[in-house]
């Protein structure tokens, strides 16, 4: 690209086939949304959060972002549905109904920062403009740099992994500090129940050891 | 529990095909999409599937939940541990290009970019079975007629 690059681009994205599938999978989600919202069952809040990630996925394919999509279907659809399940068995099937004065506030906050998030989207450039300030200059430079320093043909993967190695130590770290906490929180062993593995019989044979540091008999029944 | 018949048959079927697809996407991310976090997921996800039809005792028998904290730490540290290498061979942290200097095709940044996404998929694979583990082992599996 010869010609200086200017900050307010011509481009358009025109309506296309692919705009069209955008916006059904968009109502989709939607509609998604709102179902979870009025659902009260959990065990449906669980599943349609599965088929929200699903879709969020397919979304993704269209907007050509596969290994996020990848990631989403993976991680959102499929290990985070079970994880909202097996936490959902711990607790109550049903959501307790919200009372109206309670839901005020919350609306109107939503309602805020909804209309700001719409508002500051007028000023985002057209998906896929390749003089967007995020395209034109770093993005360009992977794209050039890449065959030459690194040589990989997903280059997503090159820029994670190579360029930006030390943000995904970072991300591997978070990961690492997550399954930590849970161990700590609720894992064998700690002081909150959890259910203590013992390789003595005579511990075994006595379940009311076990059941005093649970209170979660208490609260289900 | 012959109520689930159909289930468990479909899980053991499914079992090997998601395991192979987890390696492909793990070792193939170079290629196309995928890589560590991905792969580590889905390693996870067999797991999780198998203990979901058989029980989370069956599945702990196969995979011990003692191993599940080390195998996030050796993540952690293929990880970080590739950023050490590089930097006792004399470069920065990180910086791949040290492992093979002499190559003309970035082998190094090759035989890097392998060891860190295995890393990756190690410490995610361990920590999804982990979570999954403390979460369902707290009380016995729901009722069938739970919901």
């Amino acid at each position: 690209m010869d010609e200086p690059i200017t900050l307010v681009s011509s481009f358009e994205t025109t309506l296309s086939a692919a705009v069209l599938i955008d916006l059904a999978i968009l109502t989709l989600l939607l509609i998604c949304a709102l179902a979870m919202i009025n659902m009260r069952r959990l065990f449906g809040v669980a599943m349609l959060s599965g088929i929200y990630s699903l879709l969020s996925a397919v979304f993704f394919v269209d907007m050509d972002a596969v290994d996020v999509a990848f990631t989403e279907a993976a991680v959102g659809a499929g290990v985070s549905t079970v994880l909202i399940l097996s936490g959902m068995a711990l607790t109550a099937r049903r959501e307790d109904p919200v009372s109206k004065q309670r839901v005020f506030v919350p609306l109107v906050i939503v309602g805020i920062v909804g209309a700001s998030l719409i508002y500051a989207t007028v000023d985002m450039p057209h998906f896929g403009d390749p003089n967007s300030p995020a395209n034109a200059y770093l993005g360009q430079a992977y794209v050039e740099r890449s065959p030459v320093d690194i040589d990989v043909p997903n280059l997503v993967t090159g820029v994670l992994a190579s360029y930006r190695g030390f943000d995904t130590l970072g991300e591997v770290v978070v990961v690492f500090t997550a399954g930590i906490a849970c161990v700590l929180l609720l894992g064998a062993g700690s002081s909150r129940g959890g259910r203590r593995m013992t390789d003595d019989p005579m511990e075994e044979a006595d379940p009311t050891a076990q059941q005093g540091e649970m209170p979660m008999e208490k609260t289900s029944s | 529990m012959m109520g689930h018949i159909i289930l468990r048959v479909t899980i053991k079927l499914l079992f090997a095909p998601i395991l192979l697809f987890g390696f492909y996407v793990q070792f193939h991310g170079d290629y196309g999409p995928g890589g560590g976090f991905q792969a580590g997921v889905i390693l996870a996800v067999a797991f999780v599937l198998h203990a979901l039809g058989y029980g989370v005792e069956a599945t702990k028998k196969v995979v011990p939940p003692s191993i599940l904290p080390k195998g996030m730490a050796l993540g952690v540290l293929i990880y970080a541990g590739t950023g050490v290498v590089t930097l006792l061979l004399g470069e920065n942290f990180l910086d791949y290009d040290v492992i093979q200097p002499d190559s003309h095709h970035n082998a190094g940044q090759h035989i890097g970019i392998l060891v860190v996404e295995f890393g990756v998929g190690v410490a995610v694979a361990a920590t999804m079975l982990q979570i999954f583990y403390v979460f369902a082992g707290r009380e016995p599996e729901p009722q069938d007629d739970a919901w």
